[in-house]
């Protein structure tokens, strides 16, 4: 018998499976080796390579771009997650050269400095899956309408305030409920309105739900952060500095890890939360300096 | 072919570590059984079968361990009155050797089913693909049974042992052997030891219910569990806390119109 032919690859099924594969998991962005080790073993289901987390890019300034390509193979090399790599909006060729090393997923992120101000990536032009953030329901279906697989609310990175992501969330899930509620006739106009695809529009009043997986990104920084958007009704938890710039990121790791499993359970919660040493220090959004990454796109 | 209802339903544990634990959920009861989602020991009791689902095998590895689930999950599945399925990451937990792609400092496996299986073998995320491929549903009255068949960077068995029932068989092209610099000609992805099965696939992201209601099948006839291990007021029960918002169920699978509206 020869080979099987009607093999399909990059569609849609396969790059939102992927995704699916992830809930009720955490994904952690890594700088280096050391760091993924410390991830994988402490129960991520998916790393983030990127050069410096977002804390440090804001404290930095300047344009923040995609990683050295080596440091992206090196951590693919040591850990047997997925690894998962940042472009910058609209940069598709960074996308490019991220497939071709054979990254697993690609995150078109608003935390690197923009590429293009108008336009996102292609998605569809892409076998790997892209997955991009949102705020609320329009942006999330005018990104997965450009192909994206995999849905983030944006929250604000670097920060260790969960309060944006819980914004973002609420207006996701708040939209929803009220897309539900909604004579048929009004979805119509109600799509304008989000400015998002008619058919995506009332694919999502059917489902209930958003078509592809959606996690929290942007602030998480405990573990009550991360069952507290588990509770809130998303798939699975980015913890970006959260992790590495604290006292302890083994412990704290493991410990996000423990309540995203169990997000249900206040009694294991407070258990994994004892003595967990010091949180990354948090910043204000309202801060007169503030820069936000997530108006960065729509 | 739906599993005709009994006054007790079938009862399934899903094991909800992480992973496609809620479409497996969604199967099981559309197939007429009961679902639980296992978190911990003490709610396996009384299931007459365990799903491990796909996800990462890394990830639940370490979750189970943890939570000291090893001890318990042997125990369900050792005595060999009560079924296990493991999907692609459920696959390499269920089988003995893991032949290659290992994490750094091995990892924990159940074991049962007498394969060598090789993490990630057909590449990564890029090298995911969805296809049709030939199978042999034991009890499923179709002839010439094709399946729909999803690989998400998933795991092959290599080499089968004795005892071991092939189910399927994904034939590689001559182009793929060319890539992967491998001389074979085919991978078994479906297997079947007695009480146990594993697919390197993901029926529960299709529309396709024959798989499951083979699992209900084998699970009919099985022995509730009752724990022997595990002492009493030891392990926790599980909170009744009602989240703020109950996941609806994703489907996604090709005969879906989000298919059609992405093309």
């Amino acid at each position: 018998m020869s080979g099987n032919t009607d093999v399909e690859k990059g569609n849609f099924a396969v790059k939102a499976g992927l995704a699916q594969m992830l809930k009720g998991g955490v994904i952690m962005d890594v700088v280096n080796v050391e760091q993924a080790r410390i991830a994988e073993e402490a129960g991520a289901v998916a790393v983030m390579a990127l050069e410096r987390v977002p804390a440090d890019i804001r404290k930095d300034g300047g344009v923040a771009r995609m990683s050295d390509p080596t440091m992206i193979k090196l951590i693919k090399e040591a850990v047997t997650i997925p690894v998962m790599a940042k472009a910058r909006i609209g940069h598709f060729v960074e996308a490019q050269v991220l497939e071709s090393i054979g990254i697993d997923y690609i995150d078109e992120s608003e935390v690197l400095t923009p590429a293009d101000e108008i336009n996102h990536i292609n998605k569809h032009k892409f076998k790997v899956p892209v997955l991009c953030g949102c705020r609320d329901l329009g942006e999330a279906l005018r990104r997965i309408a450009e192909g994206c697989s995999m849905i983030r609310t944006k929250g604000e990175a670097g920060t260790g305030n969960v309060v944006e992501a819980v914004r973002h969330c609420r207006a996701v899930m708040g939209d929803i409920r009220r897309l539900q509620a909604m004579d048929e006739d009004e979805v119509f106009v109600y799509a304008k309105e989000i400015r998002a695809p008619y058919e995506l529009v009332a694919q999502t009043k059917k489902l209930g739900r958003l078509p592809t997986v959606n996690f929290a990104a942007g602030g998480v920084a405990t573990p009550a952060d991360a069952a507290l958007m588990m509770q809130l009704g998303m798939d699975g938890v980015f913890v970006g500095s959260g992790i590495f710039k604290s006292g302890d990121p083994a412990k704290r790791a493991r410990a996000i890890v423990q309540a995203v499993t169990h997000y249900n359970d206040p009694k294991i919660i407070a258990e994994v939360s004892c003595g967990l040493g010091e949180a990354m220090v948090g910043i204000d959004c309202k801060e007169m300096h503030f820069t936000s990454y997530a108006a960065r796109s729509e | 072919m739906a599993i005709e209802q009994q006054e007790d339903k079938i009862k399934i544990g899903v094991l909800a570590l992480q992973g496609s634990f809620r479409e497996h959920c969604s199967m099981i009861r559309r197939c007429g059984g009961e679902a639980v989602e296992i978190r911990s020991a003490s709610q396996l009791e009384g299931c007459q079968g365990m799903i491990i689902p796909g996800g990462e095998s890394t990830t639940m590895a370490n979750i189970a361990r943890r939570w000291n689930l090893f001890d318990a999950l042997r125990e369900f599945e050792d005595e060999g009155e009560r079924c296990v399925w493991g999907t692609c990451a459920g696959l390499i937990f269920l089988a003995d050797r893991i032949e290659q792609g290992a994490k750094q400092g091995g990892q924990e496996l159940l074991g049962g089913i007498n394969v060598d299986v090789s993490r990630n073998f057909f590449g990564s995320q890029i090298d995911s693909f969805e296809t049709t491929i030939p199978c042999d549903i034991p009890g499923c009255s179709e002839n010439d049974v094709k399946c729909r068949a999803i690989f998400i960077r998933a795991p092959a068995i290599k080499k089968v042992g004795e005892n071991v029932e092939v189910l399927a068989k994904y034939y590689l092209s001559e182009e793929k052997k060319k890539e992967m610099g491998v001389d074979i000609e085919s991978v078994v992805v479906a297997v079947k030891q007695k009480n146990l099965l594993a697919t390197s696939f993901h029926p529960e992201l299709t529309s396709d219910l024959r798989w499951h209601e083979l699992f209900m099948r084998m699970s009919k006839g099985c022995k509730p569990f009752q724990s022997k291990l595990a002492k009493v007021g030891e392990d926790r029960k599980p909170e009744e806390f009602q989240p703020l918002y109950t996941h609806p169920d994703l489907p996604v699978f090709k005969d879906q119109v989000i298919a059609d509206v992405m093309k």
